[in-house]
Protein backbone atom coordinates (compact mmCIF):
# COMPACT_ATOMS: atom_id res chain seq x y z
CA UNK A 1 0.00 0.00 0.00
CA UNK A 2 1.01 3.39 -0.65
CA UNK A 3 1.96 5.53 2.22
CA UNK A 4 0.93 8.48 0.33
CA UNK A 5 -0.64 9.20 -3.01
CA UNK A 6 -0.76 12.05 -5.22
CA UNK A 7 -3.05 12.78 -7.81
CA UNK A 8 -3.10 16.12 -10.14
CA UNK A 9 -2.34 18.52 -6.97
CA UNK A 10 -3.08 21.99 -8.03
CA UNK A 11 -2.73 24.94 -5.65
CA UNK A 12 -3.12 28.74 -7.32
CA UNK A 13 -2.87 31.45 -4.36
CA UNK A 14 -5.33 34.29 -4.49
CA UNK A 15 -2.29 36.62 -5.29
CA UNK A 16 -2.51 34.40 -8.90
CA UNK A 17 0.92 32.43 -7.73
CA UNK A 18 0.90 29.08 -9.15
CA UNK A 19 2.29 27.07 -7.07
CA UNK A 20 1.92 23.68 -8.06
CA UNK A 21 0.63 22.78 -11.61
CA UNK A 22 -0.44 19.09 -11.18
CA UNK A 23 1.71 17.03 -9.62
CA UNK A 24 1.41 12.96 -8.67
CA UNK A 25 3.75 11.41 -6.36
CA UNK A 26 3.56 8.09 -4.74
CA UNK A 27 5.58 7.12 -1.69
CA UNK A 28 5.70 3.65 -0.72
CA UNK A 29 4.90 1.93 2.84
CA UNK A 30 7.95 2.24 4.72
CA UNK A 31 10.22 4.23 2.76
CA UNK A 32 12.68 6.86 3.26
CA UNK A 33 11.48 9.29 0.67
CA UNK A 34 13.63 13.02 -0.22
CA UNK A 35 11.34 15.75 -1.41
CA UNK A 36 13.89 18.43 -2.73
CA UNK A 37 13.44 21.32 -4.37
CA UNK A 38 14.76 24.90 -3.98
CA UNK A 39 13.28 27.81 -2.47
CA UNK A 40 9.50 28.48 -4.23
CA UNK A 41 9.30 25.48 -5.39
CA UNK A 42 6.50 24.41 -3.93
CA UNK A 43 7.71 21.85 -1.31
CA UNK A 44 5.84 23.43 1.68
CA UNK A 45 2.55 24.14 -0.48
CA UNK A 46 2.79 20.50 -1.16
CA UNK A 47 3.21 19.84 3.02
CA UNK A 48 1.09 22.24 3.75
CA UNK A 49 -1.56 20.19 1.58
CA UNK A 50 -1.24 17.07 3.10
CA UNK A 51 -0.91 17.80 6.38
CA UNK A 52 -4.50 19.61 5.76
CA UNK A 53 -2.68 23.51 6.56
CA UNK A 54 -3.51 24.61 2.89
CA UNK A 55 -6.41 24.41 0.65
CA UNK A 56 -5.76 22.57 -2.69
CA UNK A 57 -7.14 24.65 -5.83
CA UNK A 58 -7.62 21.10 -7.40
CA UNK A 59 -6.42 17.13 -6.87
CA UNK A 60 -6.61 14.59 -4.49
CA UNK A 61 -4.33 13.39 -1.44
CA UNK A 62 -4.83 9.95 -0.15
CA UNK A 63 -2.81 8.83 3.19
CA UNK A 64 -2.57 5.10 3.30
CA UNK A 65 -5.26 5.08 1.62
CA UNK A 66 -7.68 7.66 3.18
CA UNK A 67 -8.85 10.22 1.25
CA UNK A 68 -7.78 13.39 2.74
CA UNK A 69 -11.11 14.94 1.36
CA UNK A 70 -13.97 12.42 1.97
CA UNK A 71 -12.07 10.08 4.83
CA UNK A 72 -10.29 13.08 6.37
CA UNK A 73 -10.27 12.05 10.28
CA UNK A 74 -8.76 8.51 9.35
CA UNK A 75 -6.29 10.29 6.92
CA UNK A 76 -4.99 12.84 9.25
CA UNK A 77 -4.19 10.10 12.26
CA UNK A 78 -1.93 8.46 10.29
CA UNK A 79 0.11 11.23 9.47
CA UNK A 80 2.70 13.60 11.74
CA UNK A 81 4.17 16.66 10.88
CA UNK A 82 7.43 18.17 12.20
CA UNK A 83 7.11 21.34 10.26
CA UNK A 84 9.59 24.09 9.29
CA UNK A 85 9.54 26.54 11.89
CA UNK A 86 8.78 26.46 15.68
CA UNK A 87 4.70 26.83 15.91
CA UNK A 88 4.53 25.82 19.33
CA UNK A 89 3.03 28.08 22.25
CA UNK A 90 6.72 29.34 23.56
CA UNK A 91 4.83 30.01 27.46
CA UNK A 92 4.16 25.98 27.34
CA UNK A 93 5.98 23.39 29.04
CA UNK A 94 7.73 20.57 26.99
CA UNK A 95 5.51 18.27 28.65
CA UNK A 96 2.62 19.88 27.88
CA UNK A 97 2.99 20.50 24.40
CA UNK A 98 3.51 17.00 23.56
CA UNK A 99 0.77 15.80 26.00
CA UNK A 100 -1.94 17.90 24.79
CA UNK A 101 -0.84 17.02 21.05
CA UNK A 102 -1.90 13.34 21.85
CA UNK A 103 -5.29 14.75 23.50
CA UNK A 104 -5.98 16.24 20.07
CA UNK A 105 -5.54 12.69 18.57
CA UNK A 106 -7.86 11.38 20.85
CA UNK A 107 -5.24 9.30 22.59
CA UNK A 108 -6.71 8.53 26.22
CA UNK A 109 -4.73 10.31 29.17
CA UNK A 110 -3.09 7.38 30.50
CA UNK A 111 -1.64 6.15 27.42
CA UNK A 112 -0.63 9.96 26.30
CA UNK A 113 1.21 10.53 29.84
CA UNK A 114 3.40 6.63 28.88
CA UNK A 115 3.79 7.74 25.20
CA UNK A 116 4.60 11.51 26.05
CA UNK A 117 7.54 9.99 28.15
CA UNK A 118 8.47 7.54 26.03
CA UNK A 119 8.71 10.22 23.18
CA UNK A 120 10.68 12.63 25.78
CA UNK A 121 13.40 10.65 26.21
CA UNK A 122 13.71 9.25 22.79
CA UNK A 123 14.55 13.18 21.87
CA UNK A 124 16.63 13.29 24.68
CA UNK A 125 14.54 15.57 26.20
CA UNK A 126 12.73 14.75 29.18
CA UNK A 127 15.05 16.44 31.93
CA UNK A 128 13.51 19.11 30.42
CA UNK A 129 10.12 18.29 30.52
CA UNK A 130 8.69 21.10 32.85
CA UNK A 131 11.00 23.38 31.57
CA UNK A 132 8.87 26.64 29.43
CA UNK A 133 9.77 25.87 25.45
CA UNK A 134 11.03 29.78 24.51
CA UNK A 135 13.99 28.97 27.41
CA UNK A 136 15.04 25.69 25.27
CA UNK A 137 17.82 25.71 22.12
CA UNK A 138 17.41 25.35 18.68
CA UNK A 139 17.97 22.54 18.42
CA UNK A 140 16.15 21.30 21.40
CA UNK A 141 12.48 23.20 20.03
CA UNK A 142 13.41 21.15 17.26
CA UNK A 143 13.23 18.05 18.95
CA UNK A 144 10.04 18.96 20.76
CA UNK A 145 8.60 19.36 17.72
CA UNK A 146 9.67 15.88 16.66
CA UNK A 147 8.67 14.67 19.94
CA UNK A 148 4.68 15.89 19.48
CA UNK A 149 4.80 14.79 16.32
CA UNK A 150 5.27 11.20 16.81
CA UNK A 151 2.97 10.97 20.48
CA UNK A 152 0.33 9.50 18.39
CA UNK A 153 2.69 6.98 16.84
CA UNK A 154 1.86 8.14 13.30
CA UNK A 155 2.63 5.50 10.28
CA UNK A 156 3.91 8.50 8.01
CA UNK A 157 5.95 11.00 9.17
CA UNK A 158 7.10 14.55 7.26
CA UNK A 159 10.04 16.25 8.51
CA UNK A 160 10.19 19.07 6.80
CA UNK A 161 14.15 21.07 6.87
CA UNK A 162 14.12 19.24 10.47
CA UNK A 163 17.77 20.09 10.68
CA UNK A 164 17.96 23.44 9.27
CA UNK A 165 20.25 25.49 11.47
CA UNK A 166 21.43 22.76 14.12
CA UNK A 167 24.94 21.99 14.55
CA UNK A 168 26.39 18.98 13.07
CA UNK A 169 26.37 16.98 16.46
CA UNK A 170 22.62 17.60 17.05
CA UNK A 171 22.31 16.80 13.05
CA UNK A 172 23.74 13.78 13.10
CA UNK A 173 21.72 12.65 16.51
CA UNK A 174 18.88 13.73 14.88
CA UNK A 175 19.74 11.47 11.69
CA UNK A 176 20.12 8.63 13.84
CA UNK A 177 16.74 8.72 14.98
CA UNK A 178 15.13 8.96 11.86
CA UNK A 179 16.82 6.33 10.65
CA UNK A 180 15.58 4.32 13.90
CA UNK A 181 11.95 6.00 13.37
CA UNK A 182 11.99 4.58 9.87
CA UNK A 183 13.29 1.29 10.61
CA UNK A 184 10.75 0.86 13.44
CA UNK A 185 8.04 0.75 10.14
CA UNK A 186 7.13 4.69 10.22
CA UNK A 187 7.48 6.24 6.80
CA UNK A 188 9.60 9.29 6.62
CA UNK A 189 9.24 11.73 4.25
CA UNK A 190 12.37 14.47 4.49
CA UNK A 191 12.63 17.85 3.05
CA UNK A 192 16.53 19.31 3.16
CA UNK A 193 18.74 21.51 1.61
CA UNK A 194 21.26 19.40 2.75
CA UNK A 195 21.82 17.32 0.04
CA UNK A 196 23.84 14.55 1.70
CA UNK A 197 21.61 14.22 4.40
CA UNK A 198 19.27 13.53 1.45
CA UNK A 199 21.84 11.10 0.16
CA UNK A 200 22.93 9.53 3.30
CA UNK A 201 19.18 8.42 4.31
CA UNK A 202 16.90 8.50 1.60
CA UNK A 203 16.18 5.55 -0.80
CA UNK A 204 13.80 7.34 -3.03
CA UNK A 205 13.68 10.72 -4.15
CA UNK A 206 11.70 13.42 -6.03
CA UNK A 207 12.73 16.95 -7.14
CA UNK A 208 9.95 19.38 -6.96
CA UNK A 209 10.85 22.51 -9.46
CA UNK A 210 8.43 25.40 -9.83
CA UNK A 211 5.50 23.86 -9.39
CA UNK A 212 6.37 20.14 -11.17
CA UNK A 213 8.13 16.97 -10.16
CA UNK A 214 11.18 17.28 -12.33
CA UNK A 215 12.39 13.81 -11.31
CA UNK A 216 11.01 10.78 -9.50
CA UNK A 217 13.23 7.82 -8.92
CA UNK A 218 15.04 6.09 -6.33
CA UNK A 219 18.40 7.71 -4.70
CA UNK A 220 20.59 4.66 -6.48
CA UNK A 221 19.58 4.93 -10.18
CA UNK A 222 19.40 9.13 -9.84
CA UNK A 223 22.94 8.94 -8.30
CA UNK A 224 23.87 5.52 -10.80
CA UNK A 225 23.65 8.73 -13.79
CA UNK A 226 26.37 11.09 -12.40
CA UNK A 227 29.43 10.35 -14.48
CA UNK A 228 31.75 12.08 -12.35
CA UNK A 229 32.90 12.08 -8.88
CA UNK A 230 34.65 14.65 -7.09
CA UNK A 231 37.79 14.19 -5.00
CA UNK A 232 39.69 16.78 -2.46
CA UNK A 233 43.60 15.26 -2.30
CA UNK A 234 45.69 15.77 0.50
CA UNK A 235 49.63 16.13 -0.77
CA UNK A 236 52.37 16.06 1.38
CA UNK A 237 54.34 18.84 -0.13
CA UNK A 238 53.32 22.14 -1.73
CA UNK A 239 53.13 22.72 -5.33
CA UNK A 240 53.65 25.72 -7.44
CA UNK A 241 50.95 25.60 -10.14
CA UNK A 242 48.09 23.32 -11.05
CA UNK A 243 49.16 19.79 -12.72
CA UNK A 244 47.61 19.38 -16.16
CA UNK A 245 45.95 15.55 -16.71
CA UNK A 246 44.44 14.79 -19.71
CA UNK A 247 40.70 13.62 -19.18
CA UNK A 248 40.60 15.44 -15.70
CA UNK A 249 39.67 18.47 -13.99
CA UNK A 250 42.26 19.26 -11.51
CA UNK A 251 42.07 22.85 -9.63
CA UNK A 252 43.63 23.83 -6.78
CA UNK A 253 42.04 24.73 -3.66
CA UNK A 254 45.22 25.19 -1.27
CA UNK A 255 49.04 24.92 -0.82
CA UNK A 256 48.63 21.22 -0.32
CA UNK A 257 44.91 20.48 -1.41
CA UNK A 258 43.62 19.52 -4.82
CA UNK A 259 39.71 19.52 -5.76
CA UNK A 260 39.49 16.44 -8.76
CA UNK A 261 36.37 16.04 -11.45
CA UNK A 262 37.16 12.31 -12.24
CA UNK A 263 35.31 10.92 -14.72
CA UNK A 264 33.60 7.41 -13.82
CA UNK A 265 35.00 5.97 -17.26
CA UNK A 266 38.92 6.72 -15.82
CA UNK A 267 38.51 5.97 -12.85
CA UNK A 268 41.74 6.79 -9.79
CA UNK A 269 44.69 4.76 -10.68
CA UNK A 270 45.20 6.64 -13.56
CA UNK A 271 45.30 9.65 -12.03
CA UNK A 272 47.26 8.49 -9.34
CA UNK A 273 50.19 6.79 -11.75
CA UNK A 274 50.26 10.40 -13.46
CA UNK A 275 50.41 12.00 -9.77
CA UNK A 276 53.29 10.34 -8.82
CA UNK A 277 54.77 10.47 -12.49
CA UNK A 278 55.05 14.70 -11.77
CA UNK A 279 56.45 13.31 -8.61
CA UNK A 280 53.47 14.88 -6.28
CA UNK A 281 52.87 12.79 -3.20
CA UNK A 282 48.91 12.26 -1.98
CA UNK A 283 48.86 11.52 1.86
CA UNK A 284 44.91 11.26 1.84
CA UNK A 285 41.74 11.64 -0.38
CA UNK A 286 37.96 12.14 0.11
CA UNK A 287 35.01 12.14 -1.51
CA UNK A 288 33.10 16.02 -1.76
CA UNK A 289 30.03 14.37 -0.94
CA UNK A 290 28.38 16.79 -3.19
CA UNK A 291 26.71 13.85 -6.05
CA UNK A 292 23.49 14.95 -5.54
CA UNK A 293 23.72 18.35 -5.13
CA UNK A 294 25.67 18.42 -8.53
CA UNK A 295 22.83 16.29 -10.39
CA UNK A 296 20.16 18.27 -8.24
CA UNK A 297 21.91 21.16 -10.02
CA UNK A 298 21.69 19.86 -12.96
CA UNK A 299 18.24 18.87 -13.33
CA UNK A 300 17.06 22.22 -11.95
CA UNK A 301 19.50 23.90 -14.69
CA UNK A 302 17.91 21.70 -17.14
CA UNK A 303 14.52 22.89 -16.88
CA UNK A 304 13.53 24.93 -20.20
CA UNK A 305 13.64 28.42 -20.34
CA UNK A 306 10.13 29.20 -20.88
CA UNK A 307 8.84 27.46 -17.57
CA UNK A 308 11.90 29.73 -15.40
CA UNK A 309 10.33 32.62 -13.33
CA UNK B 1 -12.29 8.55 17.18
CA UNK B 2 -13.05 9.69 20.38
CA UNK B 3 -13.20 13.54 20.00
CA UNK B 4 -13.90 14.50 23.94
CA UNK B 5 -11.02 13.56 24.76
CA UNK B 6 -9.68 16.22 22.24
CA UNK B 7 -12.09 18.47 23.42
CA UNK B 8 -11.27 18.10 26.96
CA UNK B 9 -7.95 18.30 26.12
CA UNK B 10 -8.66 21.99 24.45
CA UNK B 11 -10.91 23.23 27.34
CA UNK B 12 -7.97 22.52 29.56
CA UNK B 13 -5.57 24.11 28.17
CA UNK B 14 -7.47 27.20 27.82
CA UNK B 15 -8.84 27.05 30.96
CA UNK B 16 -5.17 26.37 32.51
CA UNK B 17 -4.47 29.11 30.43
CA UNK B 18 -5.93 32.16 31.84
CA UNK B 19 -5.68 30.77 35.19
CA UNK B 20 -1.94 30.72 35.10
CA UNK B 21 -1.92 34.64 34.31
CA UNK B 22 -4.49 35.22 37.09
CA UNK B 23 -3.05 38.68 37.70
CA UNK B 24 -4.20 39.81 34.15
CA UNK B 25 -7.14 38.11 33.92
CA UNK B 26 -8.92 37.14 37.26
CA UNK B 27 -7.78 40.66 39.61
CA UNK B 28 -8.49 43.38 36.80
CA UNK B 29 -11.82 42.74 37.08
CA UNK B 30 -12.04 42.59 40.68
CA UNK B 31 -10.30 45.98 41.62
CA UNK B 32 -12.13 47.85 38.51
CA UNK B 33 -15.68 46.69 39.50
CA UNK B 34 -14.96 47.60 42.75
CA UNK B 35 -14.24 51.58 42.17
CA UNK B 36 -17.44 50.92 39.97
CA UNK B 37 -19.29 50.11 43.38
CA UNK B 38 -17.38 52.54 45.45
CA UNK B 39 -17.97 55.67 43.04
CA UNK B 40 -21.42 54.59 41.08
CA UNK B 41 -22.82 53.02 43.84
CA UNK B 42 -21.88 54.48 46.90
CA UNK B 43 -21.25 57.86 46.08
CA UNK B 44 -23.59 58.92 43.91
CA UNK B 45 -25.84 56.07 44.18
CA UNK B 46 -26.97 57.66 47.64
CA UNK B 47 -28.12 61.01 45.55
CA UNK B 48 -29.70 59.05 42.89
CA UNK B 49 -32.19 56.99 45.41
CA UNK B 50 -34.59 54.81 44.13
CA UNK B 51 -34.67 53.24 40.59
CA UNK B 52 -38.03 50.71 39.51
CA UNK B 53 -37.83 50.14 43.29
CA UNK B 54 -34.58 49.27 43.87
CA UNK B 55 -31.49 51.29 45.44
CA UNK B 56 -29.55 52.33 43.30
CA UNK B 57 -26.52 49.69 44.39
CA UNK B 58 -28.95 46.80 43.73
CA UNK B 59 -29.93 48.31 40.37
CA UNK B 60 -26.28 48.33 39.02
CA UNK B 61 -24.87 45.29 40.63
CA UNK B 62 -26.50 42.74 37.93
CA UNK B 63 -25.40 45.29 34.98
CA UNK B 64 -21.90 45.53 36.23
CA UNK B 65 -21.73 41.84 36.60
CA UNK B 66 -22.91 40.65 33.20
CA UNK B 67 -20.67 43.94 31.88
CA UNK B 68 -17.77 42.12 33.09
CA UNK B 69 -19.06 38.53 32.07
CA UNK B 70 -19.33 39.64 28.22
CA UNK B 71 -16.16 41.50 28.26
CA UNK B 72 -13.86 38.59 29.46
CA UNK B 73 -15.65 36.05 27.89
CA UNK B 74 -14.91 37.79 24.78
CA UNK B 75 -11.28 38.95 25.33
CA UNK B 76 -10.50 35.02 26.63
CA UNK B 77 -11.09 33.91 23.08
CA UNK B 78 -10.51 36.69 20.94
CA UNK B 79 -6.70 36.66 22.46
CA UNK B 80 -6.41 33.22 22.96
CA UNK B 81 -7.19 32.47 19.79
CA UNK B 82 -5.64 35.51 17.89
CA UNK B 83 -2.32 34.50 19.52
CA UNK B 84 -2.49 31.02 18.44
CA UNK B 85 -3.15 32.00 15.29
CA UNK B 86 -0.59 34.77 15.56
CA UNK B 87 2.32 31.81 16.65
CA UNK B 88 0.98 29.31 14.19
CA UNK B 89 -0.04 26.95 17.32
CA UNK B 90 -3.03 26.67 15.41
CA UNK B 91 -1.43 24.56 13.10
CA UNK B 92 -1.62 21.97 15.76
CA UNK B 93 -4.89 21.23 15.75
CA UNK B 94 -5.29 21.78 12.12
CA UNK B 95 -3.06 19.05 11.57
CA UNK B 96 -4.68 16.80 13.81
CA UNK B 97 -8.33 15.21 13.62
CA UNK B 98 -9.98 17.67 15.30
CA UNK B 99 -13.33 18.75 13.36
CA UNK B 100 -13.96 22.08 13.63
CA UNK B 101 -17.16 22.40 16.13
CA UNK B 102 -14.44 20.84 18.72
CA UNK B 103 -11.87 23.70 17.60
CA UNK B 104 -14.92 26.16 18.15
CA UNK B 105 -16.63 24.90 21.08
CA UNK B 106 -12.72 24.27 23.25
CA UNK B 107 -12.68 27.84 22.78
CA UNK B 108 -15.74 29.29 23.28
CA UNK B 109 -15.30 26.87 26.49
CA UNK B 110 -12.69 28.45 27.71
CA UNK B 111 -14.41 31.92 26.72
CA UNK B 112 -17.82 30.95 28.92
CA UNK B 113 -15.76 29.50 31.88
CA UNK B 114 -13.60 32.48 31.80
CA UNK B 115 -16.59 34.58 31.64
CA UNK B 116 -18.17 32.78 34.35
CA UNK B 117 -15.47 32.88 36.75
CA UNK B 118 -15.34 36.93 36.31
CA UNK B 119 -18.92 36.98 36.95
CA UNK B 120 -18.32 35.16 40.19
CA UNK B 121 -15.35 37.23 41.41
CA UNK B 122 -17.59 40.78 40.74
CA UNK B 123 -20.77 38.65 42.54
CA UNK B 124 -18.20 38.05 45.45
CA UNK B 125 -16.30 41.61 45.15
CA UNK B 126 -20.63 43.29 45.00
CA UNK B 127 -21.62 41.61 48.61
CA UNK B 128 -19.41 44.00 50.26
CA UNK B 129 -21.44 46.66 48.88
CA UNK B 130 -24.47 45.41 48.66
CA UNK B 131 -26.98 42.71 50.26
CA UNK B 132 -27.99 40.59 46.99
CA UNK B 133 -30.84 37.82 47.03
CA UNK B 134 -31.64 36.63 43.79
CA UNK B 135 -34.75 36.93 42.85
CA UNK B 136 -35.02 33.66 39.73
CA UNK B 137 -31.54 31.48 40.14
CA UNK B 138 -32.76 29.87 37.46
CA UNK B 139 -32.77 32.51 35.10
CA UNK B 140 -29.54 34.36 36.59
CA UNK B 141 -27.62 31.23 35.49
CA UNK B 142 -28.95 31.04 32.47
CA UNK B 143 -28.79 34.59 31.17
CA UNK B 144 -24.90 34.39 32.30
CA UNK B 145 -24.09 31.55 30.21
CA UNK B 146 -26.03 32.40 27.38
CA UNK B 147 -24.99 35.55 27.71
CA UNK B 148 -21.29 34.54 28.05
CA UNK B 149 -21.67 31.69 25.18
CA UNK B 150 -22.80 34.69 22.52
CA UNK B 151 -19.47 36.97 23.57
CA UNK B 152 -17.38 33.95 23.30
CA UNK B 153 -18.68 33.61 19.80
CA UNK B 154 -18.22 37.18 19.21
CA UNK B 155 -14.85 36.88 20.27
CA UNK B 156 -14.20 33.75 18.10
CA UNK B 157 -15.22 35.43 14.80
CA UNK B 158 -13.31 38.29 15.68
CA UNK B 159 -10.27 36.58 16.02
CA UNK B 160 -10.55 34.53 12.81
CA UNK B 161 -11.07 37.19 11.20
CA UNK B 162 -8.47 39.36 12.64
CA UNK B 163 -4.92 40.24 10.84
CA UNK B 164 -3.55 42.56 13.61
CA UNK B 165 -3.45 42.98 17.11
CA UNK B 166 -5.27 46.50 16.25
CA UNK B 167 -8.02 44.29 15.14
CA UNK B 168 -8.88 42.54 18.44
CA UNK B 169 -9.24 46.12 20.37
CA UNK B 170 -10.93 47.45 17.76
CA UNK B 171 -14.47 46.00 18.49
CA UNK B 172 -13.91 45.67 22.58
CA UNK B 173 -13.02 49.36 22.47
CA UNK B 174 -15.41 50.73 19.92
CA UNK B 175 -18.52 48.81 19.67
CA UNK B 176 -18.80 46.47 22.62
CA UNK B 177 -17.70 49.07 25.67
CA UNK B 178 -20.21 51.50 24.29
CA UNK B 179 -23.31 49.23 24.02
CA UNK B 180 -22.42 48.02 27.23
CA UNK B 181 -22.28 51.25 28.76
CA UNK B 182 -25.97 51.94 26.88
CA UNK B 183 -27.37 48.97 27.47
CA UNK B 184 -28.78 50.30 30.89
CA UNK B 185 -25.91 49.09 33.02
CA UNK B 186 -26.18 52.20 35.07
CA UNK B 187 -29.92 53.72 34.15
CA UNK B 188 -33.21 52.45 33.38
CA UNK B 189 -34.15 53.04 29.56
CA UNK B 190 -37.90 54.68 30.72
CA UNK B 191 -35.13 57.68 32.02
CA UNK B 192 -34.40 57.97 28.55
CA UNK B 193 -36.23 60.71 25.87
CA UNK B 194 -38.59 58.79 23.42
CA UNK B 195 -36.10 58.37 20.39
CA UNK B 196 -33.28 57.30 22.44
CA UNK B 197 -35.39 54.47 24.25
CA UNK B 198 -36.36 53.31 20.70
CA UNK B 199 -32.68 53.56 19.79
CA UNK B 200 -31.53 52.00 22.91
CA UNK B 201 -34.13 48.94 21.96
CA UNK B 202 -32.10 48.59 19.19
CA UNK B 203 -28.99 46.92 21.57
CA UNK B 204 -29.27 43.47 22.00
CA UNK B 205 -27.00 43.90 24.86
CA UNK B 206 -30.00 45.99 27.08
CA UNK B 207 -31.91 42.48 26.68
CA UNK B 208 -29.20 40.60 28.33
CA UNK B 209 -28.57 42.75 30.77
CA UNK B 210 -32.26 43.97 32.26
CA UNK B 211 -32.95 39.99 31.78
CA UNK B 212 -30.12 38.61 33.82
CA UNK B 213 -30.97 42.03 36.46
CA UNK B 214 -34.88 40.50 36.23
CA UNK B 215 -32.82 36.94 37.28
CA UNK B 216 -31.22 39.18 40.52
CA UNK B 217 -33.67 41.62 41.98
CA UNK B 218 -37.15 41.28 39.86
CA UNK B 219 -36.49 44.23 38.00
CA UNK B 220 -36.91 44.83 34.25
CA UNK B 221 -37.14 47.36 31.58
CA UNK B 222 -38.04 44.53 28.52
CA UNK B 223 -39.69 41.54 28.22
CA UNK B 224 -38.13 38.50 29.32
CA UNK B 225 -38.64 35.95 26.75
CA UNK B 226 -37.53 38.61 24.37
CA UNK B 227 -33.98 38.85 25.94
CA UNK B 228 -34.22 34.57 25.32
CA UNK B 229 -34.79 34.83 21.94
CA UNK B 230 -32.42 37.29 20.63
CA UNK B 231 -29.70 35.70 22.62
CA UNK B 232 -30.26 32.39 21.03
CA UNK B 233 -30.50 33.83 17.44
CA UNK B 234 -27.30 35.50 18.07
CA UNK B 235 -26.00 32.29 18.94
CA UNK B 236 -27.35 30.22 16.84
CA UNK B 237 -26.68 33.01 13.67
CA UNK B 238 -23.03 32.96 15.46
CA UNK B 239 -21.78 29.69 15.41
CA UNK B 240 -23.22 29.32 11.95
CA UNK B 241 -20.95 31.77 10.57
CA UNK B 242 -17.90 30.34 13.00
CA UNK B 243 -18.31 27.13 11.62
CA UNK B 244 -18.58 28.25 8.13
CA UNK B 245 -15.31 30.21 8.65
CA UNK B 246 -13.63 27.47 9.97
CA UNK B 247 -14.98 25.08 7.44
CA UNK B 248 -13.45 27.42 4.66
CA UNK B 249 -10.76 28.05 6.49
CA UNK B 250 -10.87 32.13 6.27
CA UNK B 251 -8.27 33.77 8.18
CA UNK B 252 -6.32 30.57 9.46
CA UNK B 253 -5.56 28.59 6.17
CA UNK B 254 -3.20 29.66 2.82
Amino acid sequence: MNALSIRNLQKTYNNGFVALKGIDLDVEEGDFFALLGPNGAGKSTAIGIISSLVNPSSGSVSIFGHDLKTDRSRAKSCLGLVPQEVNFNQFDTVKSIVFNQAGYYGVPRKLALQRTERCLKQMDLWDKRNTVSRRLSGGMKRRVMIARAMVHAPKLLILDEPTAGVDIEIRRSMWKMMQAVNEQGTTIILTTHYLEEAESLCRNIAIIDQGLIVENTDMAGLLARLHIDHFVLDLAEPIDKVPVIAGYQIERIGDKVLNVAVPKEMGLNQLFSQLSALNIKVISLKNKSNRLEQLFMDLIDSKPADTKQ
Amino acid sequence: MNYSIALRTLVTKEVFRFIRIWPQTLLPPAITTALYFLIFGKLIGDRIGIINGATYMDYIVPGIILMSVISHAYSNVVSSFFSTKFQRNIEELLVAPVPNWVILGGYVSGGIIRGLLVGLVVTLISLLFADIAVNNPLITLSVAVLTATLFSLAGFINAVLAESFDDISIIPNFVLTPLSYLGGVFYSVDMLPGVWQTVSKGNPILYMINAFRYGFIGVTDINIQLAYIITGGFIVTLTLISLFLLHKGIGIKN
